[in-house]
């Protein structure tokens, strides 16, 4: 790997302004590197070099003219295939949407391209976010870079390996159950699932619209927090978006965290999570701790529970949204007699089987006879769920949990059972629930070096805090414990 | 058992999802676990909880509505270039209405 390609934000910045590099050399830098290591990884779905080297051009021309440049100016970039791309190829990882080019940007698109960034292409993913292996993909699993028989995690697996890699400087993935932070927490980098609400859905394909969000993959806590200032806000174009104003998050970096109260809910610390995990979560509170954090034990009762609803809310949402999947408007179509035939027929053979067994499911709690006894208690634990959360704030300033309670596992180890699949998401789906921001940061690694996850949950629109904590955490050495 | 195999054909039958026999019998089985799993849930009486339908509600300052004021879009073309099979102005489906 040359040193381009493992720079962060600032770096590329230092090399631009010194003319070390150019921004066309940097993305063909890029490109060789992808080029290489692609084939392998399978990082990649789709790449952009037209859009990548006007966008190049457009950067050195500014420079060139002594232009102020924006803050992302020259910094290559990642889009998670479930994200509208114009012109680009964006498949959601299924062979339902073979083909397509979305005919507009999705805003979070827009809003980096416009602060300088330079789209590199499209990464892979579990088939419509669905998964946490990234073995859902029709076009193939991602490797982890760290360890290649390994998954990367998913469902934003490839957006986490390519930062890992060195393929890209910062991704944008998607949550909506874990699929930022596990991906993260695998694949060794800081990843961030912002609050329900701060950063704009418009154009995101949507899985389950009321736990979807987009979010940055970086090396750093610092570049993740760059990312955010520019992703972050209100769109017109999203009705859920709020209208909070956005604080310049990288300058919350680097206050100290003395007197800042840490909740450890013993519910997450219970049987399930892996011995080593448990040991190097451990070992990064303690670290917390040094840095000036308080220790407080809390208790999320319904921490039980998620899994189950969450299961019951994401699939009923999915099996609604991915009904415009039919063969009319977008994608491929499996001709038949009838449309109703045609629409079977498109849907069974295009979809893959964790995207159907989904839809099954989704379709079944929200049927007739069964939308109290599933879909309304469902949201019932809901409620139950963010109230632990709206709670637990009254006491702490921020929860500290494992990200995943286990650690890398090899490619085809789970995928024969899904329940135990659904199961290790446990950690993640509460904030999910919840609506509430959370980071996974590295802390530490397995005897076998794999990388292992510690997750900082904050209260609603409460980035700033998680960021200065996990940056503060970082620095600190928490990768290396 | 929690679900038949007419239970799996039904739902496959609302969502216009072809499944193959082998499918219906895989998913059958699987969703089983899936839904004995969920029972969990009925351990809590939730008789007294509200429905949490989504995260965020209305902002007070009213900035979620918008004026409805039409606009032109002019996507007509790029739009059904993504189709499988456009005539334009229209999408073609095989026929629905006989003559």
């Amino acid at each position: 790997m040359s040193a381009a390609t493992s720079w962060t934000i600032p770096e590329v910045r230092a090399a631009l302004d010194a003319r070390k590099i150019s921004a066309r050399e940097l993305v063909k830098e890029f490109y060789a590197g992808i080029d290489q290591r692609n084939p392998d990884l399978n990082v990649y779905l789709a790449l952009s070099p037209e859009r990548a080297y006007a966008q190049a051009d457009r950067i050195d021309a500014a420079i060139a003219s002594r232009d102020a440049l924006p803050p992302l100016a020259g910094v290559p970039l990642a889009v998670k295939d479930v994200i509208s791309t114009r012109g680009i190829p964006t498949t959601c990882g299924s062979r339902i949407l073979e083909g397509y080019k979305p005919p507009y940007d999705a805003t979070a698109v827009t809003r980096l391209e416009h602060a300088g960034a330079i789209i590199l292409g499209k990464t892979n993913c579990d088939e419509f976010a669905m998964g946490s292996s990234n073995e859902n993909s029709a076009y193939g699993p991602v490797r982890n870079p760290v360890a290649t028989d390994r998954v990367p995690g998913g469902s934003s697996g490839g957006s986490a390996a390519a930062v890992a890699a060195g393929l890209a400087v910062v991704a944008l993935g998607t949550d909506t159950g874990g699929s930022i932070r596990q991906p993260g927490s695998f694949c060794g980098i800081p990843a961030i699932m912002p609050s329900y609400g701060r950063v704009s859905r418009y154009g995101l394909i949507a899985f389950a619209s009321s736990l979807d969000r987009i979010g940055p993959f970086a090396r750093t806590v610092r570049d993740a927090a760059t990312v955010m200032s520019t992703l972050a806000g209100r769109d017109p174009a999203d009705s859920t978006s709020a209208a909070i104003p956005v604080p310049d998050y990288a300058a919350a970096l680097g206050r100290p965290l003395s007197g800042l109260r840490i909740g450890i809910p013993d519910d997450y610390f219970a049987e399930g999570l892996d011995h080593e995990v448990r040991q190097k979560v451990e070992a990064g509170i303690r670290l917390l701790e040094k840095l000036g954090c308080r220790r407080v034990s809390i208790r999320m009762p319904n921490t039980d529970y998620a899994v189950a609803a969450y299961y019951i809310i994401a699939t009923a949402e999915a099996s609604s949204n991915l009904a415009r999947y039919d063969g009319v408007r977008y994608g491929a179509r499996v001709p038949g007699a009838t449309l109703i035939e045609m629409y079977q027929k498109t849907r069974g053979r295009k979809f893959g089987a964790e995207v159907k067994r989904r839809i099954v499911l989704g379709t079944y709690v929200l049927s007739a006879g069964y939308y109290d006894a599933y879909y309304l208690k469902g949201q019932k634990i809901r409620s139950l769920i963010a109230r632990d959360f709206r709670k637990a704030f009254e006491q702490v300033d921020a929860i500290i949990t494992p990200t995943s309670p286990v650690p890398p596992f090899r490619l085809g180890e789970r995928t024969s059972n899904p329940l135990e699949m659904y199961l290790a998401d446990i950690y993640t789906v509460t904030g999910s629930l919840a609506g509430v921001p959370g980071i996974s940061v590295p802390s530490g690694k397995t005897s076998g070096g794999l990388p292992i996850g510690l997750q900082i949950y904050g209260p609603a629109f409460g980035e700033e805090r998680v960021l200065q904590l996990a940056h503060a955490f970082e620095q600190a050495g928490g990768a290396e414990l | 058992m929690k679900i038949s195999r007419e239970d799996v054909l039904k739902v496959a039958a609302l969502a216009n999802l072809e499944l193959t026999d082998a499918e219906v019998e895989t998913y059958r089985g699987q969703l089983d676990d899936i839904l004995t799993y969920i029972d969990k849930l009925n351990e809590i009486d939730t008789s007294c909880i509200e429905p949490m339908t989504q995260v965020v509600t209305a902002s007070a300052d009213g900035s979620t509505l918008r004026e409805d004021v039409v606009v032109r879009s002019d996507v007509i073309t790029e739009v059904l270039r993504g189709a499988p099979d456009p005539a334009p102005l229209y999408f073609r489906v095989p026929r629905v209405i006989e003559k």
